[in-house]
């Protein structure tokens, strides 16, 4: 019995709205911060997802975007490494279509059913740009989800999928295109994604004998509000039946929106609901899931959780600048240099997977991971210890006006982890108010600038996304 | 014989003004500070012996000094240790001194920040590396030490930031007074606390000058000294001690004072025989990079009981007319702060003043002075304390 054994989504914090100056749009989008994109935010969903799982047992990774940071050079890769998880796993990338995120959990689904792997990650996200003030563009959102995919103790089976492949120049992006090109809106529509969204989904409930009204749930890709109201009229579903597809607080997330949307239903599914998911992109991919009573594990935070704990961004030109489409004067600092290869490969352990050192002969956590021990001067006598999911309090920070980074103050905060372990550490997604001494932390996986095309991946401190559970909501298993 | 007391002593200093020297470059501020020293002690420059240069970045190996001065074939060594180098190439000199290896010995240090294009400091490339520290410039790293300070004694913000205007305040004062500083102008305790924030919770006037210039001593022994003036100063004691990066790898470290002062501060005070810093130290010239470094090494090297170092602020203990002047030359807010240069030109201030020679910042009675110079950042600094005392303080 193959299907999902546990789920999780990643909104960011920021958002376009009515505080928003510029932004005169009525609704929500959710945006990545200047510091996040695919990778980051697949690795939030990721970590969100196997927060009460055994990670030790993830042996298959697959991220789809459409987004990835790179053309030649792996993003699952650098996924299961800041997730850390085990070497001996296989990693994927998907892309090229927004149907990325559904196909992905039909090859993870095919890799267990085969008995090539046990537990497969299928992580997707995306981070897509419409042109500024383009009718697309109040449309669009950035997020993730994850969902492990396994053949045991599975809270969703996948009772069937089916699938179209059509080719269509709908929407695109192709050379150095920063934004989604698109045909005219009434053809892409009539027909390309409402007919073959439905010959997908009547294709799949005809296999399985069932009408729509056997699903209690309704979770579809979309590319707009009206589009997504058009697909459930035509279905005759009911409005309960349709998975509520977030436009107005998230928008369409693109290769990860149906997963988003999943993770969303099966939150508040009940035993034996049956659940379509369907994608859409270069023809449309449906399945069938019929939801079990295992108590599978959950994930840390729930998408709504995720919806509420936002933050404004100032103006719409601050998230043009967060995109690099509106010049600035670079800082009156040296340049950044580029990284040193080397150096970051002999760190990645420290640097990607966050691991301090613990010393196994006086116990100290140190980070990051010394040769000589600072407490009792043992002499690589360590084991390694994950700090990424500890969170930890404020011991202290500074709010730095002058180094001209994207979200001036720059706030740089000395981080005490639970358990062991210090690091003096940039801060992000942060109220300026509310950074003080003793601040409880958590840690998130973040891109530090993009240099020679090398992007930077590292850590750094943020408030605990649920102040309310206090630190222990930082990180989980 | 143990110990460094009294087997050094300073016979010539020379200072170049600091500041935005636009029209010098390290070989014109070296030659001007070397010309004052030497003319100061009577000597030419082929009859230095030996030299050691200290520059952060304004040159590599010791050649660009036997460059500017010409001095043929002599070994000269270069010294880089953080904003200390200054303290730190005067301290090896020193010891050559004491070790009998070299007769007369020259001490250089230099720097042209300005020739950086940038108005913070801005550090070198050593080695590509991973990029994963903060970008934030030494503002926001001291900052750190503010921040843990006020909250460790219960300071508010309007509190802690009124004590270092007021730090501020004097060393503007101190430096009104000397012709040789980068900012010569007095300024208000309100001016101080409206300035622009460039480090929470440090503003424009928490953080020194970045500035040019070069300072030059030239050292001997006390017997050759004896012979060349009456007002030599004695080297009293000479303290360092280098940071492992505790701050961030020990949960027991706070960045309310910074170990690595005070065990420098114990290595030079045992070494001078001083055993009440406070009362037997006339006058001390400490690194003020940031006014908050200056509140916590008043309790570091033992001038103020921890926690207490606002209340003796407040009081007025550390002004030219309190019972222990600080920084009467500016320090590095007024003075300014070359960073090569820096730990010799505190030298330069506490020679002047054992020597009765410091003008209207002059202290009464001035027999033994301190210089304090500080490389680094809170978590792991290289401390260097040195103690300099009159030519009648030799002991036995």
């Amino acid at each position: 019995m193959v299907g999902i054994k546990a789920f999780g989504s990643y909104v960011p914090r920021h958002r376009l709205t009515a505080e928003t100056a510029g932004w005169n749009v009525r609704g929500e989008r959710a945006v990545a911060h200047f510091d996040e994109d695919s990778v980051t935010m697949a690795v939030a969903a990721g970590e969100n997802c196997l927060a009460n799982v055994d990670r030790s047992a993830v042996d298959g990774v697959i991220f789809a975007s459409t987004t990835a940071p790179y053309w030649e050079k792996q993003s699952a890769s650098t996924v299961a490494a800041a997730l850390d998880l085990r070497r001996d796993l296989f990693s994927h990338d998907a892309g090229g279509t927004l149907r990325s995120g559904t196909s992905a959990l039909q090859i993870a689904a095919d890799a267990v059913a085969s008995g090539r792997a046990e537990n497969v990650l299928v992580v997707a996200a995306d981070s897509r740009m419409a042109y500024p003030r383009s009718p697309l563009e109040p449309f669009l959102g950035d997020g993730a989800a994850a969902l492990l995919v396994g053949a045991d103790g599975v809270l969703a089976e996948i009772e069937g999928s089916h699938f179209i492949s059509d080719h269509m120049l709908d929407v695109w992006r192709s050379g150095r295109d920063s934004f989604v090109r698109s045909g005219e809106d009434r053809f892409i529509m009539e027909a390309g994604y409402v007919p073959i969204m439905i010959e997908a989904i009547s294709g799949l409930a005809a296999k399985l004998g069932k009408g729509p009204k056997d699903f209690a749930k309704l979770a579809y890709y979309s590319p707009d509000p009206r589009r997504h109201a058009e697909i459930a009229r035509r279905l005759g579903a009911e409005a309960a039946q349709v998975q509520e597809p977030g436009y107005g607080a998230i928008g369409n997330t693109g290769a990860a929106f149906p997963l988003m949307l999943l993770a969303a239903a099966l939150e508040t599914a009940k035993p034996h609901d049956r659940i379509m998911l369907a994608g859409y992109g270069d023809g449309a991919d449906a399945y069938s899931l019929v939801v079990t009573d295992m108590d599978a594990p959950k994930p840390a935070m729930t998408v709504m959780e995720l919806v509420g704990g936002k933050l404004p961004v100032p103006s719409y030109e601050d998230y043009l600048r967060w995109r690099g489409q509106v010049v600035q004067e670079p800082p009156r600092r040296p340049d950044p240099q580029p990284i040193s290869l080397q150096a970051a490969w002999r760190d990645r352990e420290a640097n990607i997977r966050f691991h301090g050192g613990k010393c196994t002969a006086c116990g100290e956590v140190q980070y990051p991971p010394q040769k000589v021990c600072a407490f009792c001067r043992a002499d690589d006598q360590w084991e390694m210890v994950r700090l990424a999911d500890k969170g930890g309090v404020i011991k202290t920070f500074s709010m730095d006006h002058v180094s001209g980074t994207q979200d001036t103050p720059l706030v740089l905060t000395v981080v005490d982890f639970n358990g062991g372990g210090r690091a003096l550490i940039m801060m992000t997604d942060r109220k300026i108010e509310d950074v003080r001494v003793g601040l409880p932390i958590e840690m998130t996986f973040r891109k530090l600038d993009v240099i020679d095309g090398i992007h930077n991946y590292y850590w750094k401190s943020m408030p605990v996304r649920i102040p309310a559970n206090g630190a222990d909501a930082a990180g989980g298993g | 014989m143990g110990g460094i007391a009294d087997r050094v002593a300073i016979v010539g200093m020379g200072c170049t003004r600091f500041g935005e020297r636009w029209g010098e470059g390290p070989e014109d501020l070296l030659v001007e500070a070397a010309a004052e020293a030497l003319e100061d002690a009577g000597l030419e420059a082929k009859d230095i012996d030996a030299a050691w240069l200290g520059t952060m970045l304004s040159g590599w190996s010791g050649q660009p000094l036997a460059k500017a001065l010409k001095l043929d074939y002599i070994p000269i060594t270069r010294v880089e240790n953080f904003c200390a180098t200054g303290a730190d190439a005067f301290r090896n000199a020193c010891f050559a001194v004491a070790s009998g290896a070299y007769e007369v010995v020259m001490v250089a240090g230099v720097e042209k920040l300005k020739d950086t294009g940038f108005t913070g400091l801005a550090s070198p490339l050593i080695l590509p590396n991973t990029n994963v520290e903060s970008p934030a410039p030494p503002p926001a790293q001291f900052a750190l030490a503010a921040t843990a300070y006020f909250d460790r004694y219960g300071l508010s913000f309007e509190e802690g930031k009124e004590t270092l205007a007021q730090i501020a305040v004097k060393n503007h004062h101190n430096g009104s007074l000397n012709p040789k500083a980068h900012f010569q102008r007095e300024i208000s305790v309100e001016q101080a606390l409206r300035a622009p924030m460039i480090a929470w919770p440090l503003g424009l006037f928490d953080c020194c000058g970045v500035s040019d210039g070069a300072a030059v001593a030239i050292i001997t022994r006390p017997d050759i000294a004896r012979t060349m003036r009456n007002d030599y100063v004695l080297v009293k004691g000479l303290g360092l001690a280098v940071g492992a990066e505790q701050g961030t790898l020990r949960r027991d470290a706070e960045f309310t004072y910074f170990p690595e002062n005070v065990h420098a501060a114990k290595e030079a005070y045992e070494q001078a025989g001083i055993a009440d810093p406070r009362k037997e130290i006339s006058v001390a010239e400490v690194h003020d990079c940031f006014t908050i470094t200056e509140m916590i090494l008043y309790e570091d090297l033992g001038f103020s009981e921890r926690g207490q170092a606002a209340g003796d602020v407040k009081a007025g203990a550390f002004t030219l007319e309190g019972d222990l002047p600080v920084n009467t030359d500016g320090g590095l807010k007024c003075f300014g702060h070359p960073i090569g240069a820096s730990g010799i030109r505190m030298m330069y201030e506490v020679y002047k003043q054992l020597q009765a020679k410091a003008g209207p910042r002059q202290v009464k009675d001035a027999e033994i002075g301190l210089t304090h110079n500080l490389g680094g950042y809170p978590g792991s600094f290289t401390g260097a304390v040195t103690v300099l005392g009159r030519a009648d303080t030799a002991m036995g």
